[in-house]
């Protein structure tokens, strides 16, 4: 059981990766990781929300008809990220704020969803609430690293604290505008996908079609 | 697992319960949690008045700052100054077609639909007593939301101090970037009208340097939000213009030393 536990709070760091493996949740990554002091909220929040609704589906997953289930799911989802937003809004105001809808837009993030429907239906209240953290921390490690990255090397700065003195200011260092614009965590989350998958290669798919080698070698020249 | 769960009977008793435990959990969160988010809006917005007036410092005692502003109010169509009580909301009185004057799309350039009969002004005074902000709340639609803020006025009345928005859906990162400190300070300084004393302060695309005609009417657009920055164009135009706050600024033009 402790094996298992820790499978489920570890494994989806790095083996079962939520955006990496199973690219879920790739909107929200590259929507608030422009600096990290969102970024943290935000990993918090969905960690807790995972976490939560994963608890919740399954304690109550003997009871839900399979016709509705999926409704009833969005509304324990909906209404955690609803208590979300309102904490946020009563204790980290401007955070709050800076996250604006991205904080009710968890409701929609498919690592809420897809965890619920996989997992939490099928097992224990205790290990869904598990795999809802390790799932949480999973893309708590994404976005972190994104954050670093984009505000390091966007803004110069970390946790708005200035790191590297920007040209703008004085300093030597040119800030680099693309890695505040949404699209570069792309880029990032493509080397982050190839960093994990040249470390661990069996994540790998394998390919949909097999190459036939030549059959003719000669006569080429 | 099928069967037992799955008859009419059963699916409507469960969508039931977990509504209502779903509703009683969000409604509990949003009524306790009131007090303390209304509190947080109201700091908010002393904040930002005083920043859009650069008189905050980080730390500092807000209510006690708060004290040396004058709250005002003026009728916007003549510009005189009018008695109101303290608890007069704007915002409220905007929406309420007795107390306020429906736009045309011609008039309408912040995106505003209807304009109180009757705004707010915040008068900061030096030490002496000597007016040196006036502050004026502003609001404008960008493209997702509309802007909430203040824009400060040195005491001339053309001269932008400061401008700030305390409430705003624009995305993060991008017309989000309305918040940025470096941003804002662009404004400063900047000149609301031009020698003939027409309306000429506007937000351009790309940046602005000395080299720029009328460099002192134009302010930098934000990087990617090409729609925010006409909108926060629009909206400073639209408020200190004839159906905003023109009449009120050019009386106090007009007096010397700009006292009312």
């Amino acid at each position: 059981m402790a094996e298992k536990t820790k499978d489920l709070l570890f494994g989806p760091i790095f083996d079962n990766n939520p955006i990496a493996l199973q690219i879920l949740g790739i909107c929200s990554a590259l929507a608030v990781t422009s600096n990290l002091s969102t970024t943290v909220t935000m990993c918090i929040a969905l960690t807790l929300v995972v976490a939560f609704s994963n608890f919740f589906v399954s304690t109550i997953r003997n009871s839900i008809p399979s016709s509705i289930r999926i409704i009833v799911q969005m509304t324990i989802i909906a209404s955690l990220v609803i208590v979300v937003d309102q904490f946020l809004k009563a204790y980290a105001y401007s955070i709050s704020k800076q996250l604006s809808v991205f904080v009710g837009l968890i409701i929609t993030n498919c690592i809420v969803m897809g965890r619920a429907e996989a997992f939490a239906m099928q097992n224990k209240p205790l290990p869904s609430f598990m795999d809802g953290i390790g799932n949480g921390l999973g893309y708590s490690v994404l976005l972190l690293v994104l954050g670093f990255i984009r505000e390091l090397f966007g803004a110069g700065s970390l946790f708005g604290v200035q790191v590297l003195p920007s040209v703008a200011d004085g300093g030597w260092y040119q800030t680099n505008g693309l890695l505040l614009l949404p699209p570069s965590a792309f880029f990032l989350i493509g080397f982050f996908i190839w960093a994990v998958r040249a470390w661990k290669p069996e994540q790998v798919e394998e390919d949909d079609f097999k190459m036939k080698p030549h059959t003719r070698v000669s006569d080429a020249f | 697992m099928a069967g037992k769960n799955e008859s009419v009977g059963k699916t409507l008793l469960v969508a039931f319960l977990v509504c209502l435990v779903c509703a009683v959990v969000v409604s509990t969160a949003a009524v306790s949690l009131r007090p303390v988010q209304q509190k947080n809006q109201t700091l908010d917005r002393r904040v930002n008045i005083l920043q859009a007036a650069d008189l905050y410092q980080p730390g500092m005692d807000v209510e006690k700052a708060f004290n040396t502003i004058e709250r005002k109010f003026i009728d916007l169509e003549t510009g005189e100054y009018v008695e109101k009580p303290d608890s007069y909301d704007q915002l409220k009185a905007a929406k309420d077609p007795e107390r306020s004057e429906r736009l045309s799309g011609e008039e309408d350039i912040a995106g505003i639909k209807s304009q109180a009969d009757v705004a707010e002004v915040f008068l900061a005074r030096k030490d002496n007593g000597e007016l040196s902000r006036i502050i004026l709340p502003v609001r404008g639609y960008g493209l997702w939301s509309t802007l909430y803020g203040f824009m400060a006025l040195e005491a001339d009345g053309k001269t932008i101090a400061g401008l700030g928005f305390y409430q705003h859906g624009e995305t993060p990162g991008l017309g989000g970037e309305v918040d940025n400190p470096k941003w804002k300070a662009l404004w400063e300084g900047k000149k609301l009208y031009d020698e003939d004393g027409d309306i000429a302060i506007e937000v351009v695309k790309g940046s602005v340097d000395s080299g720029t005609p009328n460099a002192e009417n134009k302010v930098d657009g934000l990087a990617g939000a090409t729609l925010t920055s006409k909108g926060v164009s629009n909206l400073v135009r639209f408020w200190v213009g004839e159906k905003g706050f023109g009449p009120y600024l050019e009386r106090m033009r007009n007096q010397s030393g700009g006292e009312a």
